[in-house]
């Protein structure tokens, strides 16, 4: 079996998701990818289907209990899902833990989980996490003496654009 | 007069704003995410060993009276076999180095040992990140130098280079 080419997002390869039954025929398959029969482009596909079936390779051990399996209960689940959306993948830059396919990622959400489902909240979890990596590590960041200028700024700013309105109109009435 | 240097001040609070806007647009940005427990005790953890004749790794062996490495590594990682001869001249210099195996297997890093040397006093199997992630490490390879009563005192981001070698040996040192 091939190496997979594209193994972080196997649902973006064309036919992935159509194709996967007839990846079982892979060897008969594939020998037709040199053939004269790949005008339709069909045999194309049922190649790349294969390359997307074959199993993940990069990582030598299983991913952890809860990285890709949700808590059995619905309420602690969606809290969890909640706060992985707002938890930066430290090796992806730009996509939270909930989006990514990176095994750090995977650990993470396993301790995200593992963690509210031991009945700590959310807000604990992030803590937690901020405890050790930093206000970075959330896309929501909590307000601190970096932070504060960015919501005190427009609030600021309005205030002056008040005073300065409030001056000139003021001025124009005699 | 005192208008009229009024007027000016929307203009100099924009060159302010720009000024500042474009240092922060060409300073080269640091996108490291260090770990906030510098200077702090390290975690409890105790991990299983990772191979055969190589004990595990515990928080107590960290608070014997010396300051020594904690190197997180893996077999599977690429700058890990550029800082492994480092790692060796670490050693060599008197440096004691233990050692996290973040998901691995015991075959992969005995193999990896065997062709890139072995600095390491004990290899803890750190199979779901468990530990990696309470002392806020962000990625392998990362080192931190931890002092004689068990503290986190300096934390070293991807592999050792050559260069880095002396900073780290002077970090142990003033740990001492």
């Amino acid at each position: 079996m091939t190496q997979p080419r594209c193994p972080r997002h196997p649902g973006l390869v064309p036919g992935s998701t159509v194709r996967l039954a007839q990846s079982q025929e892979a060897p008969t398959t594939r020998k037709r990818l040199s053939g004269p029969r790949n005008k339709s482009g069909v045999t194309v596909f049922v190649g790349f289907a294969v390359l997307a079936v074959s199993p993940v390779s990069a990582q030598t051990t299983a991913p952890a209990r809860y990285a890709n399996t949700q808590l059995a209960d619905p309420a602690r689940e969606a809290e969890a899902k909640s706060l992985m959306e707002q938890v930066r993948c430290l090796t992806c830059e730009g996509q939270s833990v909930a989006d990514s396919d990176a095994d750090m990622a995977g650990d993470m959400r396993a301790l995200i989980r593992e963690r509210i489902e031991g009945g700590e909240s959310a807000g604990q979890v992030r803590q937690w996490l901020i405890d050790r990596y930093g206000d970075q590590i959330t896309y929501d960041p909590p307000m601190s003496a970096l932070s504060a200028p960015l919501w005190l700024a427009p609030l600021a700013l309005l205030a002056i654009g008040i005073l300065v309105a409030r001056r000139s109109f003021r001025r124009r009435r005699p | 007069m005192k208008r009229q240097l009024i007027l000016w001040v929307p203009f100099a609070v924009f060159v302010g704003v720009a000024i500042l806007v474009a240092s922060a647009l060409f300073a080269p940005a640091d996108r490291t995410v260090k770990s906030k427990l510098i200077g702090q005790p390290l975690p409890e953890f105790a991990l299983d060993p990772m191979i055969e004749g190589k004990p595990g790794l515990a928080t107590q062996a960290f608070a014997t009276g010396r300051p020594r490495l904690l190197n997180i590594f893996a077999s599977w990682c690429v700058p890990c076999i550029a800082e492994a001869p480092h790692l060796m001249a670490l050693k060599e210099a008197g440096a004691t180095i233990d050692a996290i195996a973040i998901r691995d297997e015991p075959d992969a890093v005995a193999a990896f040992l065997v062709r890139h040397g072995d600095p390491y006093r004990a290899i803890g199997d750190d199979a779901e990140r468990r530990v990696q992630l309470n002392l806020g490490s962000a990625g392998v390879p990362e080192t931190f130098v931890i002092d004689g009563q068990g503290r986190i005192v300096m934390q070293h981001i991807g592999d050792i280079r050559a260069e880095d070698v002396p900073e780290i040996l002077a970090a142990l040192e003033a740990a001492e």
